[in-house]
C-alpha cells in the first residue's frame, strides 16, 4: 500500500548538510498497522512527512496505493493539483492534534470536505457520522480548547478520515497523551484498521505502541531502517534489537561456568512444557533469570532467559533439543557463527 | 466662546474625524491585510517563498513607515490630486492617511499571522489544501483576535495622524484643538476636544479589546475560574 524506495532526505542549512533519511526502503502492506520506531533524530518524522510529500525527498520514490507521488510533485515548492488530490486520500494525525481553535469540533471535521468541495449538507452528515464513530457525537459544537487531549486526538482522527482515505499516517499521535488515553486512542486506531480496512503507518518512540497495535514494525537509526518485518518475523530473528526491546529480559549469568540462553515462544510452542522436559531429559538444573509473556499484534508470545550449568560447549545437546522443539534460541555471549554451527 | 458657538464646530469636527478615520481604516485593512499575509508567505520557509519579492515589499513598507506623516502628506500631494481631484479637504486627507496606515497595518498583520502554529498549515496541506485555502481557512481565521487588536491600534494611530490633516484644511478634532485651542488661546475648547478624543479612543480601544477577547475566549477553557475553586477548597 505504501512503498518507499531509496528515499533520501538531506537538509541544507547555512552550508551544513544533515542527512535525515539515508536510502529508506519501506513496504507497508494493505490493511496492516505498521509501526516505525526510533529515537528522536532518527528520521522517523522526516519519513512520515515524505510519504505524503509534506517534505520533498531529495531522492527516491514514494508510492501510495499504486500511485507514484514523487512523480506528481512539480519542481517548485508548491504542491500541484494532482498531488493535492492524492494527499486528500491520505489521512494524517499529528502529535499536537493541529485542530483549528477558531472552529468548532464539527467544523474542524468538515474542513477536509470543504477542500474537496462537498455541499454543506453532505459535509455535516459525514462529520456527524465520523464524530459518532470516534465517540464524540455530543461534542460537535464544542471548541477544541474545551476538550481533553484524548478527545482532541479523536477529533483529529475523525478529521483525517473525512476524505475516506485508504491510508492513515500517524505522526506520534499518542506521544502527548497519558498512558491510559494512549491505550484508548490505540484501541480506536486498531478498530478503524479492522472495521474500515484502513492501512495505518505510525511513527512512535514508545515500544508499547508497537507492542499493542502493530502487525509489522521497523526500527530506525540515523536515517536508516536497521530492522523491519512482521512482529513474528522480528521475534524469530536472532539478535533482533526490536525483538529484545519488545521483550526486555533482565538477568546476568550467576557465575563463570554458566550458559545463558534466551528462549522465544510463539503460538503453539508457547503451550508446551519444554523447560521441564529439558530438565527431565538431560537431568540438569535450570534457573530462570527472567521471563515475560505478552500479546504482540494479536499473537501470544513469550520470552524467557534461562541459565544452564556449564559452558556453552557442554550444553550443545540440550540447546539442540530446545531448537528441535521449534523454539527460537539465542545464546548470550556467543558469536553468531557458533550459534549457527550449533543449529546445524 | 460660548457653548452655542462651540457646539456646531465640535459636531462638524467629530464627523470629519470619523469620516477620515473610517475610510482610511477601511482602505488600510483592505490594502494592509494582503500585504501583511504576503510578507509572511514570501519569507524564507513560507508557502510562496520568494526572497526577492519579500525584500522589496519589506523595504517599501519600511520606507513608508519611516516617513513622518506630515511629510508623507506633502509628498503625496500629486498622487492625492490624481485620485480625488483636490489636495485640500477631508477627501484629500484620506489618501495620505490610508497610504500611511497600509504599511503600518501590514506589519501588524505580519506579526499576527506569523504567530499561527505551522502545524495547522501542515494539517491543511495534508488534506490537500492549496495556499489560498490555507490563507482563507487557517491564517486569517486563526489570527483573527490579533488582527482585530491590530485594527484597533491602527484606528487609534489614525486618529493621531488625523490631527495633522488640518494642515490641508481637512478639519477634524485635532484641527480644532490646534487652531482654536493653540492659535486662538481658546483653552476651554481645547480641553473639550481633548476630552472628546480621549473618550473616542477609549471607546474604540474598549470595543476592540472586547471583540478580540470574545473571539479568543472560544479558545479558552470555559467554566468557573480555577482560583475561586482553590479558595473554596481552602475554606
Amino acid at each position: 500500500m505504501i512503498t518507499t524506495s531509496g528515499l533520501t532526505k538531506v537538509y541544507r542549512a547555512r552550508g551544513r548538510e544533515v542527512t535525515a533519511l539515508d536510502g529508506v526502503d519501506l513496504h507497508v502492506r494493505e490493511g496492516e498497522v505498521y509501526g516505525v520506531i526510533g529515537q528522536s533524530g532518527a528520521g522517523k518524522s522526516s519519513l512520515i512527512r515524505c510519504v505524503n510529500l509534506l517534505e520533498r525527498p531529495t531522492s527516491g520514490t514514494v508510492t501510495v496505493a499504486g500511485q507514484d507521488l514523487t512523480a506528481l510533485s512539480g519542481r517548485g515548492p508548491r504542491a500541484g493539483k494532482e498531488l493535492r488530490r492524492a494527499r486528500s486520500r491520505i489521512g494524517m494525525v499529528f502529535q499536537h492534534f493541529n485542530l483549528l481553535s477558531s472552529r468548532t469540533v464539527q467544523d474542524n471535521v468538515e474542513l477536509p470536505l470543504e477542500i474537496l468541495g462537498k455541499s454543506g449538507q453532505e459535509r455535516s452528515r459525514k462529520a456527524l457520522e465520523l464524530l459518532d464513530l470516534v465517540g464524540l457525537a455530543d461534542k460537535a459544537s464544542s471548541y477544541p480548547a474545551q476538550l481533553s487531549g484524548g478527545q482532541k486526538q479523536r477529533v483529529g482522527i475523525a478529521r483525517a478520515l473525512a476524505g475516506d482515505p485508504k491510508v492513515l499516517l500517524s505522526d506520534e499521535a499518542t506521544s502527548a497523551l497519558d498512558p491510559e488515553t494512549t491505550r484508548s486512542i490505540l484501541a480506536l486506531l486498531r478498530d478503524l484498521n479492522r472495521q474500515l480496512g484502513l492501512t495505518v503507518l505510525l511513527i512512535t518512540h514508545e515500544m508499547d505502541v508497537v507492542k499493542s497495535v502493530c502487525d509489522s514494525a521497523a526500527l530506525m537509526e540515523n536515517g536508516r531502517i536497521v530492522e523491519s518485518g512482521t512482529v513474528s518475523e522480528l521475534l524469530a530473528t536472532p539478535g533482533s534489537e526490536l525483538a529484545s526491546a519488545l521483550f526486555p529480559l533482565g538477568g546476568e549469568a550467576s557465575g563463570e561456568d554458566r550458559t545463558v540462553v534466551d528462549v522465544t515462544f510463539q503460538g503453539e510452542s508457547a503451550t508446551q512444557p519444554v523447560i521441564s522436559q529439558l530438565a527431565r531429559t538431560y537431568n540438569i538444573d535450570i534457573s530462570i533469570l527472567g521471563a515475560a509473556i505478552d500479546t504482540v499484534g494479536g499473537l501470544q508470545v513469550g520470552r524467557m532467559r534461562i541459565e544452564l550449568p556449564g559452558r556453552y560447549e557442554d550444553n550443545v545437546v540440550p540447546i539442540g533439543f530446545l531448537r528441535e522443539q521449534g523454539l527460537q534460541i539465542d545464546v548470550l555471549g556467543h558469536e553468531s557463527e557458533l550459534v549457527k554451527e550449533g543449529a546445524k | 466662546m460660548t457653548w452655542s458657538e462651540m457646539q456646531p464646530l465640535l459636531e462638524q469636527a467629530c464627523w470629519d474625524t470619523l469620516y477620515m478615520v473610517g475610510w482610511s481604516t477601511l482602505i488600510a485593512v483592505v490594502g494592509g491585510l494582503p500585504l501583511g499575509v504576503l510578507l509572511v508567505l514570501t519569507d524564507r520557509g513560507g508557502l510562496l517563498q520568494n526572497l526577492a519579492a519579500n525584500k522589496v515589499i519589506g523595504q517599501v513598507v519600511n520606507i513608508a513607515r519611516s516617513l513622518p506623516f506630515i511629510i508623507l502628506m506633502v509628498a503625496l500631494m500629486g498622487f492625492t490630486r490624481s485620485i480625488t481631484g483636490t489636495t485640500i479637504g477631508v477627501e484629500a486627507a484620506i489618501v495620505p492617511l490610508a497610504v500611511g496606515a497600509i504599511p503600518f497595518f501590514a506589519r501588524l498583520v505580519e506579526t499576527a499571522v506569523r504567530e499561527v502554529d505551522h502545524g495547522l498549515v501542515e494539517a491543511v496541506q495534508s488534506m490537500g489544501g492549496n495556499t489560498w485555502t490555507i490563507v482563507r481557512k487557517v491564517l486569517v481565521p486563526e489570527s483573527l483576535p490579533s488582527l482585530i487588536s491590530s485594527t484597533t491600534t491602527t484606528i487609534v494611530a489614525l486618529i493621531g495622524y488625523s490631527a495633522m490633516a488640518g494642515t490641508v484644511g481637512a478639519g477634524g478634532l485635532g484641527d480644532i484643538a490646534i487652531r482654536y485651542g493653540y492659535q486662538r488661546f481658546e483653552t476651554q475648547l481645547m480641553w473639550i476636544t481633548v476630552a472628546i478624543l480621549a473618550v473616542v479612543i477609549s471607546v474604540i480601544q474598549f470595543a476592540g479589546d472586547f471583540a478580540a477577547r470574545s473571539l479568543h475566549r472560544r479558545g479558552a477553557h470555559s467554566g468557573p475560574a480555577p482560583k475561586l475553586r482553590l479558595l473554596k477548597a481552602a475554606s
